[in-house]
């Protein structure tokens, strides 16, 4: 216990992340091992590059999206706590905690995940997947095996399926009701951050 | 009514059946055909001259072949029955009903003397028990498998395993104890019978589960149970038999079985995965011979089992394996006609079965040997209760540690209910010799104690129970497009989520296999050009398909033309309306003559106009390039306003509607040129399209005549294609192409003259429409 004591000495702020995204000391020092991993030239901080140059990473369709989503919008650089943060959305949902009336909402809860899967559609953050992000995303993942005219069929018949108010896009209310029957919670959890 | 003329042709059977057995006595009729022609082989003739026989009675030539049609037919008469008696069927299950109509036959069989069959563990395995597995298999959801798997395992192994031992060396203890008449009872046989009756059985869990329509997570958990403890009851079941007879098993023989286990089972699913290969490879090749793609599936699923059985394998695990490797590459290459014959088939066989077997069960409990011993039995049935119970409780304790989504108590009461016995187990200790086994026959009277007690009493009480305990129940839905995108992008998401973690997760491995599968798998097995489709694009298919298909059943008497995938996705706009009532009156016979004949006569000169062009001259003629892009404007503007039509339930169609965004997305909206053209129109002699005004629904119908007519050909176009090659491809020009070339390219002027051609020659709506019973499902 000794060396990981240590290791969590180094990190700053240390206990204010556990608290925040509820991470155990193991999994932050997992993580922690990780980030230095992933930042080959020690400077503390990832660059887009460095997670280019996770090569699985790059076979992913929407390998970019989730790049880009580590960055806050305007910064080059990704510190240790913001990764943690991000990661902090995958948590699997611990349902014993005791539900403090003024706390705010844990990062790892259903509303969250969503809210974070529904930025990585809505690149201009405008609160609504238009037809045009939703036709990104769609060929992304379908590639080039599908013609144009099916992936705007597609498209048109996803927003009408989903659009309730009928503005051609979809909010995150949508969204979220359009998932309403998906297992949130299982679907979007990874077992290895518990 | 009905139910009294059932009941009075079940007696006629039942009536003809005894002594139809007995031979000699009373003449079915439909014999007598058949008889005639064997005149020479039937030993009546004595030597001297008889009088020609004109009718003669042979009953044995028959007899087996005749004697299973009857029982087949009283199964199915029964479960016809249970259905017309109107409140029987929702309080108790299918199965109990069966048993009890097998225990009357039985009995009236015993009353007229004669010997009841008793299921023959040869038959069962064999032919009765193949269909259910392979019915199950092949509609495996398994995503929902793979997700759940390590649990499944769990409670397959281990808990079968605890089962097992708790239950035979319980029983044994009670032997001990009891003194007089058990204490010859030793160990190893206690155990085998422990092992044999742990096993949970599939057909029992099924019949039951299907009609409670239990949340699909049990369901597939304590379905999944059922399948998979087939292994693990196979291993058991020959290691203690073998040495039962020695009388002592040894550390290296519990060695040898650990890994008999471990060979049976993956055995097993190797042999299931070759043929389930062999046979998707196999249907890549079947599209001149559409008519016997069904037997494929069928012949080499069995074969896998029969080929596990030849091992000593795990024939159920063969046939399973099997049934979920072959069928994605399956469906991709066969007609949408052999998928609805393999999957009415499928549940055909697998209901005549899982009937029979109750029956039977039912016929054997009058008829086999009984011993009965009231400790023995007691005693059993009470330990497996409380084994199940313990076993469940304690595996979710340890299970919960590793699951994301915990299984509550409630669940646990669920699985730890629903794991009942069956025929399986019953076959198992008919299969046992009486000298090896002097007590088998009161094995026999305990297991048939058992089946009767969890089917009665576990499988009535299920279903209020459920209801009492507000579990959750399956949905009823089908899975709507965006979920369908949203799972596939959180998929790729938790992927490389995973990727950054750098932990090599479910999702990872997931994605490796799906890449893997695209890029070799899919190639080989998959024929033409459908191995490249994307799956997103296929779920997108079908759904487009069920929906043509609904809305043509919705629709009624006016066959709409629905097989136009693009545009069909205007339509869904409100999908669940009822029919609407202001659907398009049917035109009279005299009226769609008329119309037919002016159609006739105004394309003919169509025709011949068109039959000018020749696509080698450059500067065409405008009038008639005009007049096919007037054709094929007008035909769209048709479908659309119908589908407008259709949607609004008004006959007017203005400008296209604001409100509605698709619409004016649509191809017509944002075109000016298929407004301006229309003062032309007025100079041809045809049928005057005008938009703007309100118009009388007899126009209307002539105008989705004419856009019937139109749009119909091609939709069977479409079908045709997709027949010969086996998947949807969409041929459609895009209108964006349409409109900028003036110069009508050589694709889009032999389409509207094979339309012409077809609407001349179709006599009217296709009559080889597809009649489907119930929409193109998965």
């Amino acid at each position: 216990m000794g060396s990981t004591n240590s290791t969590l000495l180094k990190i700053p702020n240390v206990e204010v992340l556990m608290q925040e995204t509820g991470f155990s000391p193991a999994h932050i020092i997992r993580l922690h091992d990780r980030f230095k991993a992933l930042d080959k030239e020690g400077r503390g901080y990832l660059c887009p590059q460095d997670f280019g140059a996770i090569k699985e990473l790059a076979m992913n369709p929407i390998g970019d999206r989730i790049i880009g989503a580590f960055f806050s919008p305007g910064k080059e650089t990704v510190d240790f706590h913001t990764f943690v943060k991000i990661l902090a959305h995958f948590r699997p949902v611990d349902k014993d905690r005791p539900k403090e009336p003024n706390s705010l909402e844990p990062i790892n809860s259903r509303s969250n995940k969503l809210k974070f899967a529904f930025q990585l559609y809505d690149q201009d953050k405008d609160g609504k997947i238009s037809r045009d992000e939703l036709l990104k995303v769609l060929r992304a993942m379908l590639g080039m095996q599908v013609t144009e005219e099916q992936l705007e069929s597609i498209a048109d018949r996803t927003i009408q399926e989903a659009d309730l108010d009928r503005d051609d896009a979809i909010s995150f209310e949508e969204f979220r009701k359009s998932l309403e029957k998906v297992n949130i919670d299982h679907k979007m959890s990874i077992r290895f951050l518990r | 009514m009905e139910l009294k003329m059932f009941l009075l042709v079940l007696g006629l059977l039942v009536g003809i059946s005894s002594p139809g057995r007995a031979a000699n006595h009373g003449k079915p009729p439909d014999t007598y055909d058949h008889e005639l022609q064997n005149q020479g082989n039937y030993t009546r003739a004595t030597p001297s001259k008889k009088p020609f026989p004109v009718l003669s009675f042979n009953f044995e030539h028959v007899k087996v072949p005749f004697e299973i049609s009857l029982w087949v037919l009283l199964a199915s008469l029964m479960k016809l029955g249970f259905h017309l008696i109107p409140r029987l069927s929702s309080i108790v299950p299918e199965s109990c009903l069966l048993i009890v109509v097998g225990l009357l036959v039985g009995g009236l069989m015993k009353v007229v003397s004669e010997v009841p069959p008793v299921l023959d563990s040869n038959v069962f395995f064999l032919y009765l028990l193949p269909p259910i597995i392979l019915d199950a298999g092949y509609f495996l959801p398994i995503r929902q498998f793979t997700e759940n798997l390590g649990t499944i395992l769990m409670f397959a192994v281990v808990g079968t395993l605890w089962n097992a031992f708790f239950v035979g060396g319980l029983l044994y203890g009670v032997c001990q104890l009891e003194g007089h008449k058990l204490v010859n009872v030793d160990l190893l046989s206690c155990l085998l019978f422990g092992s044999i009756i742990s096993a949970v059985d599939p057909v029992a869990v099924l019949a039951v589960f299907e009609e409670i329509h239990i949340n699909e997570l049990l369901h597939i958990l304590v379905f999944g149970e059922s399948l998979l403890n087939d292994a693990v009851t196979v291993v058991l079941y020959h290691l203690f038999e073998e040495y039962s007879t020695v009388g002592t098993i040894t550390v290296m023989d519990v060695f040898l079985g650990v890994v008999c286990f471990l060979v049976v089972s993956l055995g097993g699913i190797v042999v299931g995965a070759i043929y389930g290969i062999l046979a998707a490879f196999t249907s890549r090749f079947t599209s001149h011979t559409r008519v016997i793609e069904p037997l494929f599936v069928f012949v080499y699923s069995y074969m896998a089992y029969l080929s596990a059985e030849v091992f000593h394998l795990s024939g159920i695990m063969a046939l399973i394996a099997c049934g979920a490797v072959m069928r994605p590459y399956v469906e991709a290459n066969i007609s949408h006609k052999s998928h609805t014959t393999i999957k009415y088939f499928l549940k055909m066989w697998s209901s005549v079965s899982d009937t029979l077997i109750f029956i039977f069960l039912g016929v054997s409990t009058v008829a086999g040997p009984h011993e009965w011993n009231w400790t023995f039995v007691v005693a059993t049935v009470i330990f497996c209760l409380v084994a199940r119970v313990l076993g469940v409780v304690g595996l979710t304790f340890v299970i919960n540690k590793f699951r994301i989504v915990k299984l509550t108590p409630k669940d646990q009461f669920i699985i730890a209910y629903g794991g009942l016995r069956g025929a399986i187990a019953f076959s198992l200790v008919y299969l046992l010799s009486t000298e090896h086994f002097p007590k088998r026959n009161m094995f026999l009277t305990a297991i048939i104690t058992v089946i009767f007690f969890t089917v009665f009493v576990q499988g009535m009480t299920i279903r209020p129970l459920v209801d009492l305990l507000a579990v959750k129940k399956k949905q009823e839905t089908k899975r709507s497009i965006n979920e369908e995108i949203h799972t596939q992008f959180l998929d790729h998401l938790l992927t490389g989520i995973e990727d950054i973690c750098g932990h090599y997760g479910h999702h990872h491995w997931k994605d490796k296999l799906n890449r893997f599968n695209k890029k070799y798998v899919k190639k080989c097995l998959i024929a033409g050009e459908r191995s490249r489709e994307p799956q997103l694009i296929a779920f997108y298919h079908k759904m487009e398909m069920k929906q043509a298909i609904e809305l043509v059943e919705s629709g009624g008497g006016a066959k709409l033309p629905s097989a136009l995938p693009s545009t069909v996705s205007m339509q869904n706009i409100q999908p669940k309306k009822p029919p609407q009532d202001r659907a398009l009156p049917q035109l009279s016979k005299a009226r769609e003559q008329e119309i037919r004949k002016i159609l006739r006569t105004n394309l003919q000169r169509t025709r011949q106009r068109l039959r000018s062009y020749n696509r080698h001259t450059l500067i065409a003629d405008p009038y008639e390039d005009g007049w096919n892009e007037i054709l094929i404007k007008r035909k769209k503007m048709m479908e659309l306003e119908k589908k407008i039509s259709q949607m609004n339930n008004y006959l007017t169609v203005p400008a296209p509607p604001p409100d509605s965004p698709t619409i004016a997305r649509a191809r017509l909206a944002s075109d000016p040129q298929a407004w301006g053209l229309k003062s032309v129109t007025e100079s041809i002699p045809t049928i005057k399209v005008d938009l703007a005004s309100p118009q009388s629904p007899e126009s209307v119908n002539v105008v989705n005549e004419f856009g019937k007519k139109g749009s119909q050909p091609k939709g069977s176009q479409l079908k045709a294609s997709e027949e010969e090659e086996g998947g949807l491809t969409m041929k459609i020009p895009s209108p964006p192409k349409q409109r900028k070339d003036k110069t009508a390219d050589e694709d889009n002027d032999k389409e509207p003259q094979q339309r012409l051609m077809r609407c001349l020659s179709d006599p009217g709506p296709a009559a080889e429409e597809e009649d489907e019973d119930e929409p193109f499902l998965p």
